[in-house]
């Protein structure tokens, strides 16, 4: 962090212009500060994954399995068989380059290889090199090479500086997406025992304990009888928070980032006073006490497995179906992944609004819902007693998350939402939001401080249309509806945009509310005195 | 095979399609088009493979020669001199379209525009 | 440096059929043998590759949502660019296919005073649609040498195709625009240094081979005016399986049909089965509906398992029940 430049000297040392040597002969630079720490041996052990060690990406010597060619050969040919997605776009890019500028890493880095036709021919140079007769025989002509240690570092790097946020692929005239091809290559990665600790970690913990932030459950109680404390400071009304809990409608599951610091914990206080506020008949669970899933960025089993305790607890406590908090590759992971992987829930029910009634169609096979999705039809149903002016003092905008935007096409409800509780909202440049947002650049498990200059060139995009509405209509709040972002977006906002915080859209549903019996508030959920009130 | 049956169902349609030229002619055979040549003459302004190739173009010339510049005589290459006519040279001796200017025009699908403004003979029954 | 290589690469294609036909008269290989080695290569090589495709399965829905999902009712689903039925998703293919549809978002981002500005960028879009469209017209123009009698469909096409009755022969618009499209194509993997950089030579040399095939087309049409009926003699003895190689075919045509073939034998080997790809691409060609229907992975798993609740429990219940934790066994 000490040796970040200064925001205006970072952007100026953004040069598009590519090296004069060809990108395969331009050697990978290794040193510390291009990569994530690696996994602990431990993490490694406990998950049961290939060559646990102690190793340094910065050494010459990654002490890789000695047939570990052979080993990644054999896992892409099984990738091959077992995915389309990366078939197809192994063989039909045809590097026309529209993807080129639409990555936020290259955007802040003018480095080639985060152009994602790049980033992906680093694949593709292989496979055409090892699967590929053509490949085989005329390499310099068709672009392919063989698998050499040089290659290795240089998928350990660029393909983590690859948030899967799909971005390229929205723009891509044949929908290639890099998510899809970053995924094998770390898939690739794990074999041979390359990956870093920021993601194994949390896997690890949340296998363990639950939640990626290994809290364990009498933790998990306290923290949310903080809350609870707090909410009763503010409001004045204690909050019953009933947890592992059987015989409940509904089970709430969200990231645990939102019970571990702020402005996370806002949120939460928020989805806990809405509860109270509508008597929902619900439950929270330690045992899926994480609605997030570092699965996504491991691997496909992985996945299933950290994903499979969502299904497994709602079935143990009997809940009819899930709701879902805020955040991003969770959602990622409900909407294309979880029924897929896990389902069908037979023994859950489509869920329905116990309030207003609704059936939520949309959700009639997972069984599990959206908080803005179930905040927004509240409001529409005005189920709600909501006092908008004790957001007087924020003027928000709405930061898009990559993956409920481009996995979801969840939009408008957020939105929705947003509009009914804050009365100053503005929207960052339209090319940097809804589908065509822009990533905070910490996604797919990059969120660590060792890589804070890869993160804030990243977060360029982001922060300089966040910059430009700060500029234009003062704008002092970043909403968002993803905990990866209410843990990224505060320091990138403080680089490119000094001054604008952050929060998740239920912090400000939570000011809005006005619970029954409660008492007249002097302050918002930060202990920050409301408009009126500063004397 | 995931979607197998649209995927085979459009490959067939796409290779079906592209190899219609093969199969929509299976059986068939090919005759170039015979054209009637003149019973009155023997000599054209210019060599048969040549008039073949480039017999728009001489028409184009003559049409730009006689409306445009005003010229009614042309010299062959051979220096014979012809009047400048569609009607009154060419159609002289090459006395049907029918049976000359379309037998290939037809088969080559090429339409020109000569009739647009040019009435051709009348064709004998 | 790959441009260069592409470039000599299509020169050497063209001087084989020149002195192949020209000086070592071999019409014979080039006029008939190659033909049929050709269409037999693009056939079975592209059904070929479709085929290698679709053996491996789709284990997720992992469509690439470019719009507003479908969720409650007052909120306005965005069917074409996040469809949840297969009709609206057939419309996304078509948007996709016929209209370039992904393609038509394309923006340029420069740095401008400390700003990061997105200006649309359609001139890719509207290019390559002219190309491609322009070849598609060019293609149905010439089965006019493959039919007899000619269909009347395709004689429509040629004639709105030589609309603006320019020259004789008439000029065709879309020699014009495919040359216009792929000049572009060319000029900016040229001009633009980041293109520049990820180009290969199986970038350039398709281009270039495709501006070879239409240059001696124009040749032989505009300027060398060749004998269109020997021609059609030799293209209908190959469609018939009885080949011929009439007098009077120009040394030219048989360079044109010798890059034709090269062009036909490439195809499925290279980056321009993007053509057949794009059908297959999972992020396009499927609903986002899979929190609505089940979809099967064929390789599921399932002996994975969750680290169960019992495990969980029992590393802490004696802290869960000090908490006031419900348990399901108490110590």
């Amino acid at each position: 962090m000490a040796d970040l430049p200064k925001a205006d000297e970072l952007f100026k040392s953004i040069n598009y212009t590519p090296p004069s040597t060809g990108w395969m002969d331009t050697p990978v630079d290794t040193s510390p500060g291009n990569w994530c720490y690696p996994a602990k041996a431990e993490k490694l052990e406990y998950l049961g994954m290939p060559n646990p060690r102690e190793w340094n990406p910065a050494d010459v010597d990654w002490k890789l399995p000695e047939n570990w060619q052979e080993i990644v050969k054999e896992g892409f040919r099984e990738r091959l068989d077992k995915y389309r997605s990366l078939k197809v776009f192994m063989d039909i890019c045809v590097r026309c380059g529209a993807c080129a500028d639409k990555c936020h890493f290259f955007i802040g880095s003018g480095d080639p290889k985060n152009m994602p036709v790049l980033r992906a021919e680093l694949m593709r140079s292989i496979y055409r090199g090892e699967f590929t007769l053509a490949g085989k025989i005329l390499s310099t002509l068709t672009g392919s090479r063989v698998m050499t240690e040089d290659v290795l570092k240089e998928w350990f790097i660029y393909f983590y500086q690859c948030t899967e946020c799909r971005r390229c692929s929205l723009y891509c005239p044949y929908g290639i997406d890099t998510a899809e091809v970053t995924m094998m290559a770390r898939e690739l990665l794990h074999l041979c025992g390359v990956n870093i600790n920021w993601i194994l970690e949390p896997v690890s913990n949340c296998n363990r304990t639950g939640n990626h932030l290994g809290i364990q459950p009498h933790a998990f109680k306290d923290i949310v009888d903080f809350m609870v404390d707090d909410i009763e400071e503010i409001t004045g009304k204690r909050l019953n928070v009933p947890m592992n809990e059987k015989g409940h409608e509904v089970i709430f599951i969200t990231p645990s980032g939102d019970v571990f610091a702020d402005p996370g914990i806002y949120t939460f206080m928020g989805y806990l006073m809405l509860f109270d506020h509508i008597g929902l008949d619900y439950t929270l669970s330690t045992y899926a006490s994480e609605g997030g899933n570092f699965g996504l960025f491991t691997s496909a089993d992985m996945m299933k497995k950290l994903n499979a305790k969502m299904y497994a607890e709602a079935d143990r406590l009997g809940a009819k179906w899930i709701l879902g908090g805020e955040c991003g590759h969770m959602w990622r992971v409900i909407n294309q992944y979880m029924d897929t992987m896990n389902g069908p829930a037979n023994n859950l029910e489509v869920p329905v609004n116990p309030i207003t009634g609704t059936v939520f169609e949309n959700a009639r096979q997972t069984k599990m819902v959206h908080i803005t999705e179930f905040t927004a039809d509240l409001m529409k149903h005005n189920k709600l007693k909501l006092d908008p002016s004790r957001n007087d003092h924020i003027r928000a905008t709405f930061h898009d998350s990559c993956n409920p935007a481009r996995a979801m096409g969840l939009m408008d409800e957020p939105r929705y939402v947003i509009k009914n509780v804050v009365k100053n909202f503005f929207e960052m440049p339209e090319q940097t939001i809804r589908e065509q947002t822009f990533c905070c650049a910490g996604g797919s498990g990059l969120n660590t401080d060792e890589i804070m200059e890869i993160r804030m060139r990243g977060g360029l995009p982001r922060g300089n249309a966040l910059k430009a509405v700060q500029e234009q209509h003062d704008v002092n709040m970043l909403s968002c509806i993803c905990a990866i972002d209410r843990a990224t977006l505060p320091p990138l906002a403080n680089y490119w945009a000094p001054g604008v915080d952050v929060c998740g859209v239920h912090e400000l549903v939570g000011n809005a509310l006005i619970l029954d019996g409660e008492k007249e508030r002097e302050t918002d959920l930060r202990f920050n005195p409301l408009p009126g009130k500063e004397g | 095979m995931h979607y197998g049956g649209k995927i085979i169902t459009g490959l067939v349609i796409f290779l079906g399609l592209v190899s219609m030229p093969f199969w929509f002619n299976i059986g068939g055979s090919y005759e170039e088009p015979k054209v009637e040549l003149p019973k009155n003459a023997k000599v054209c302004v210019a060599p048969t493979q040549n008039m073949r190739e480039n017999h728009m173009k001489l028409l184009d010339q003559w049409r730009d020669m006689a409306l445009r510049e005003g010229k009614r005589t042309y010299i062959s290459a051979k220096g014979d001199k012809y009047t400048i006519s569609l009607q009154n040279t060419c159609m002289q001796c090459h006395t049907s379209k029918e049976q000359f200017c379309d037998k290939c025009h037809v088969d080559a699908s090429v339409t020109p525009y000569c009739w647009d403004c040019h009435v051709p003979p009348k064709e004998a029954k | 440096m790959n441009a260069l290589y592409s470039l000599v690469l299509v020169f050497a294609l063209v001087l084989i059929a020149l002195f192949g036909v020209g000086s070592a008269h071999m019409a014979g290989l080039f006029g008939t043998l190659l033909p049929y080695v050709a269409v037999a290569v693009f056939l079975v090589g592209f059904a070929n590759r479709i085929i290698g495709w679709a053996k491996s399965p789709v284990p997720f829905r992992i469509p690439t949502t470019g719009g507003q999902q479908k969720s409650l009712d007052f909120i306005q689903h965005d069917r074409f660019d996040n469809p949840v039925t297969p009709g609206q998703t057939f419309i996304r293919m078509i948007l996709e296919i016929c209209c370039f549809r992904s393609l038509f978002r394309n923006t340029k981002v420069e740095l401008r005073d400390g700003r990061v500005t997105y200006a649309s960028s359609k001139f890719l879009w509207l290019f390559s649609l002219l190309f491609h469209y322009s070849f598609l017209l060019i293609v149905i123009r010439h089965m006019r040498l493959f039919f007899e009698p000619v269909p009347e469909c395709i004689a429509f096409v040629e004639m709105i195709d030589g609309i603006m009755q320019i020259g004789v022969p008439r000029l065709y618009m879309s020699d014009l625009l495919i040359l216009a499209g792929l000049g572009f194509l060319l000029g900016r993997r040229l001009k633009d240094p980041k293109l520049r950089y990820i180009s290969l030579v199986t970038d350039y040399f398709p281009l270039l081979l495709i501006i070879g095939i239409a240059l001696s087309g124009i040749y032989m049409r505009y300027f060398e005016h060749v004998d269109i009926l020997a021609i059609k003699k030799l293209t209908m003895g190959l469609v018939t399986f009885s080949p011929v190689i009439p007098e009077g075919v120009s040394v030219v045509f048989f360079i044109h049909l010798f890059l034709v073939c090269v062009l036909l034998v490439y195809f499925p080997f290279s980056k321009l089965m993007h053509a057949g790809g794009v059908f297959l691409s999972p992020t396009r060609n499927m609903p986002n509906d899979t929190r609505i229907n089940h979809h099967e992975n064929p390789w599921n798993d399932p002996n994975i398992k969750p680290h169960s609740y019992e495990a969980y429990e029992d590393e802490f219940r004696e802290a869960m029940i000090e908490a006031g934790l419900p348990v399901e066994k108490k110590a």
